[in-house]
């Protein structure tokens, strides 16, 4: 974990109620896809914690979804505005059981960890496939990126507007993949687990006090003993999950 | 070269800065970040018998200059606290700690204070007995004089170490409980604990956290803490560590002044993991700004 200022360069509205905000600051602590970082806002006592869509060195983007007054206030910032970042935070996902053939799956403000993940995927030769669920078009983003990354891509939303009709466990079906990575609202997650049929990790969401393993606030229960969602996760293995 | 150091019944602190139990762990997290020897001390993850998941989560609401947190002593049980915490923190931390003890029974809290008064690297033990956030235990001991006191004596007629009792802010008096804790034996008092509070959510409107209430704190309560070690002062003569929202080093003094011999910093950890190290840096210009020589003479400045 590195404590530093980033400087906002860009933060755009990308889709309904999402925003892509790209920040310059000192990258070296994010290591791993899956990883979050930890945002000080002014006037805010809690930081936020929000995922790494993309780390380079010396940039970092980062995808969010506007829900609540933090992430309204982080909306409204500015090119050139200064942040408070905690980074290099949780475990990621390791690539390393991935297989040949990777499934990427990601719903909603689920799907920004996966592009750093297909990137580095990718770079190794890998052929993933990436399901991305939205309830409508109008919430979609980022199908270009990842077809520009070279990933297969395909979209489910819940009213059928665009792509497969339902949920992207209805995308999943017929599919052919040698792991699974997914970040998502936890029935997705769920329903991703009762449908997959290979191994996988999941990346969980918590309210969190901390972030980095201090105070206990997002502990859960694995087949693994006691863990925190910040610091032992936010990846946790199928295997080792307890619904 | 002004003076921080601070004597906690017969314990010689370097400064009066103690990272509150609950904040940061067992240390290692912190000590990956920046050496931790710098501190006064520091109050280790409530311990109790028996090994504790805790609360279901959500377990953390924000709020104006705070957070509420119903954690619910999470923590592996005293036995491993001995053979596997301290073991590892000791290769981290080489002054003596804090040791912040719960439990749900007298007996329980005598149990574990006499197991971790053996532990060479212990200073004082730090009785908890205002816990918020469990039932049937905790808080219920720290909300009666007469309960807190057979607590109090309980675990002092089996320890030999300084035995602090951590007090709850959720009584009507808590002057006469801290009393009661003094009479019973108590070398000091470690005060306060969090204010049981609640938020709830618009949306579900639901409480927030899945207990539906949990322990308020950060700087929001900082006037509640130093009121209540104010009063406190005025009638105790034991030490007190105080606490409640401390984030910069005016807010030590500040609470040096109501009477506190050394303070804990609690919140400030979990938003700032450098808060404690900030403090104690800043700590120096500030007492020459208000021209401080030696922190030992302002405790009770204020009175």
């Amino acid at each position: 974990m590195k404590q530093s200022v980033f400087t906002v360069v860009s933060n755009e509205k990308i889709a309904l109620n999402t925003y892509k905000m790209i920040l310059e600051g000192d990258t070296s602590a994010i290591t791993a896809a899956g990883q979050f970082v930890n945002i000080k806002l002014e006037g805010f006592y809690l930081r936020r914690p929000i995922s790494v869509c993309e780390r380079a060195e010396g940039k970092l983007t980062i995808i969010y979804k506007t829900v609540g007054k933090g992430t309204e206030f982080m909306a409204d910032m500015k090119g050139g505005e200064r942040l408070d970042v905690l980074t290099g935070l949780g475990n990621g996902y390791d690539l390393t059981k991935s297989g040949d053939k990777p499934l990427l799956i990601g719903g909603g403000a689920g799907v920004p960890p996966m592009y750093d993940l297909c990137r580095r995927l990718i770079e190794q030769g890998k052929k993933p496939t990436v399901i991305m669920g939205f309830n409508k078009a109008d919430e979609i983003f980022y199908e270009n990126e990842f077809k520009t990354l070279g990933a297969e891509v395909v979209i489910a939303t819940a009213d059928g507007s665009v792509g497969v009709k339902g949920f992207v466990t209805d995308a999943m079906k017929d599919m052919e993949y040698t792991y699974v990575y997914t970040c998502g609202p936890e029935p997705m997650l769920k329903a991703v687990y009762n449908t997959m049929t290979t191994s996988g990790q999941f990346s969980f969401e918590e309210r969190m006090g901390c972030g980095f393993g201090a105070c206990m606030g997002c502990s859960c229960e694995t087949k693994y003993g006691n863990k925190r969602i910040c610091k032992d996760g936010p990846v946790l293995e199928k295997e080792e999950i307890i619904w | 070269m002004v003076k921080t150091n601070v004597t906690l019944s017969g314990l010689e602190l370097d400064n009066p800065i103690i990272p509150a139990s609950g904040t940061f762990g067992y240390g290692y997290e912190f000590a990956e970040l920046y050496d931790i020897n710098i501190l006064g001390s520091f109050s280790f993850k409530g311990t109790t018998k028996e090994p504790r998941f805790g609360n279901p989560t959500p377990r953390i609401a924000e709020c104006p200059m705070g957070m509420i947190n119903s954690v619910g002593l999470q923590n592996p049980g005293i036995d491993k606290v001995i053979s596997e915490e301290l073991p590892k923190l000791k290769k981290c931390f080489n002054k003596k700690v804090v040791a912040n003890i719960s439990g749900f029974s007298v007996d329980e809290y005598a149990y574990c204070c006499e197991r971790i008064d053996k532990e060479e690297q212990v200073g004082i033990i730090e009785v908890n007995v205002s816990c918020p956030n469990v039932h049937n235990g905790g808080m219920a001991f720290g909300t009666s004089a007469e309960a807190a006191a057979e607590v109090t004596r309980a675990v002092k007629r089996v320890t030999t170490k300084p035995v602090y009792i951590k007090l709850s802010p959720n009584v009507t008096d808590i002057v006469s409980i801290a009393k009661a804790c003094e009479d019973a034996g108590a070398d000091g008092i470690s005060m306060i604990n969090t204010l049981l509070g609640m938020r709830i959510d618009l949306k579900t409107k639901k409480p927030v956290v899945a207990n539906k209430m949990g322990g308020f704190s950060g700087s929001a309560i900082l006037p509640v803490a130093l009121r209540m070690v104010y009063q406190v002062y005025e009638t105790v003569k034991i030490p007190i560590i105080g606490m409640g929202g401390i984030t910069t080093a005016e807010d030590v003094i500040e609470m040096m002044l109501a009477g506190a011999t050394a303070v804990e910093v609690g919140a400030a950890n979990l938003v700032e993991p450098f808060a404690c190290k900030n403090i104690i840096e800043d700590l120096p210009r500030v007492m020459e700004k208000y021209k401080i020589d030696d922190l030992k003479s302002i405790i009770g400045g204020a009175h």
